[in-house]
């Protein structure tokens, strides 16, 4: 075999095996198969206190993931938190009445928004603000709680 | 002046010479690098050079990036695990394998590796290159060295670095779940979905790959300018070829500090 078609043959090699490798880590490892744009529509929430919600942080229903928070900002207004989302456009037939948690996927996981779905025969629409929300458990509001009310029973 | 120096005066004079020549190797190379920029068509359109540089420089470091990538995996995984199986959370060893690996040590310890295997090599070639005169002989028959020479390797070297850092990534999670799942007893489903939920691909993989890119010019520059510069002796090359690896491990480390505090923060 002539000497330039083995080098060719090893570097076409090289690059098949490097392009699996990158397609390895796009679909097993990273959240890569997440990024295919798939049409959203946009709501928004005034919260309380957000405890420590982030960007990019999931929005769920009954656990599954439909949506993402796309941003946090402070309501010049009622200076709540104002937490804007990106649903899924497959689930846009949630009830207009639906309210929002923030809630800690187990003890010591990430935060993420649950949607509690409501009765109302109306439909969430893109730019409509969800009114019922509840804030994080802030863990040291629950401790001064907690000790308030045991001096109380003293 | 007729007078002889004193102490401090030579102290003096030899610290500004010291500087001056430090500033004039950093003038120097950077004016290598924009050749080499300027060169870079030639090397496209010269395939067949091209690819005998991704053979040199990326094939045949293949052996020793994939077997570093897999025991840096491995490694890595049985640490992880030692440390979180006290807090009950070992299956979050694979997000934890993957991070590092992606942010911080498969660009960096692939790359150091690359600096030893391929940056070495290309020194000592091209020293010897110009020890035995093969440079002037092909100025004399007018074929310029940085677009016949140069270039090819300075290209090889970026489009073989990030790929086998991508390679040395792949093997080391790999190597983290044959530890941590197959030996351990971490849950594999635990082990794959933490990690796809914790690994973000701009945030960490393409961060990582920009790394890999700014790494593999930095060792083909240092590589290529010790080699132009090495004195074309055997002595001078040695020492030529030390010096790449060297320099181009600190500026390795000291250009991922940089990047990470700009990527991470």
């Amino acid at each position: 075999m002539k000497k330039q078609t083995k080098i060719e043959i090893w570097v076409g090699l090289f690059v098949l095996m490097s392009l699996m490798a990158l397609a390895s880590i796009a679909f097993q490892v990273s959240n890569f198969s997440e990024w295919k744009e798939r049409p959203t529509y946009r709501v928004s929430a005034l919260f309380d206190n957000i405890g420590g919600l982030k960007v990019r942080a999931p929005l769920k229903l009954s656990g599954v993931v439909i949506g993402r928070v796309t941003g946090i900002e402070i309501d010049p207004v009622s200076f709540k938190a104002r937490v804007n989302m990106a649903i899924d456009q497959s689930f846009n037939q949630l009830p207009v009445d639906s309210s929002l948690s923030i809630l800690t996927s187990g003890l010591l996981g990430d935060q993420y928004v649950g949607l509690e779905p409501g009765g109302d025969e109306e439909v969430l629409k893109p730019g409509d603000e969800i009114e019922m929300t509840q804030s994080a458990i802030v863990l040291e509001d629950l401790i001064g709680q907690f000790l308030v009310k045991l001096s109380d029973s003293e | 002046m007729s007078r002889p120096l004193s102490g401090a005066q030579t102290l003096l004079q030899g610290l500004g010479a010291t500087l001056l020549d430090k500033l004039a190797a950093f003038g120097r190379g950077f004016l290598l690098m924009l050749s080499l920029v300027v060169a870079m068509p030639a090397a496209v359109l010269r395939v067949d050079l091209l690819f005998k540089q991704v053979y040199v420089t990326g094939v045949l470091s293949l052996p020793i990036i994939l077997t570093a990538g897999l025991f840096v995996g491995m490694v890595l995984s049985l640490q992880g695990y030692n440390i979180l199986v006290d807090f009950n959370a070992e299956e979050a060893v694979g997000s934890m394998t993957a991070l590092s690996l992606l942010r911080e040590l498969g660009p960096v310890v692939g790359a150091l590796l690359f600096a030893g295997r391929a940056g070495s090599a290309m020194t000592a070639e091209i020293g010897l290159m110009r020890s035995t005169e093969q440079i002037s002989a092909l100025e004399m028959m007018a074929i310029d060295p940085i677009k016949f020479v140069y270039a090819p390797r300075f290209l090889a070297a970026i489009i073989t670095l990030p790929l086998l850092i991508i390679m040395f990534n792949a093997l080391g999670v790999f190597g983290g779940y044959l530890v941590s799942v197959s030996w351990l007893g971490v849950d594999a489903g635990a082990f794959w979905s933490q990690m796809t939920s914790q690994v973000d691909w701009n945030e960490d993989v393409v961060n990582g790959m920009i790394k890999s890119v700014v790494f593999a010019v930095l060792v083909a520059i240092i590589a290529l300018f010790q080699g132009v510069n090495a004195i074309p002796t055997s002595e001078g090359v040695s020492s030529a070829t030390t010096r790449t690896v060297v320099h181009s491990s600190l500026g390795i480390l000291g250009f991922d500090f940089i990047l990470t505090s700009i990527m991470f923060n």
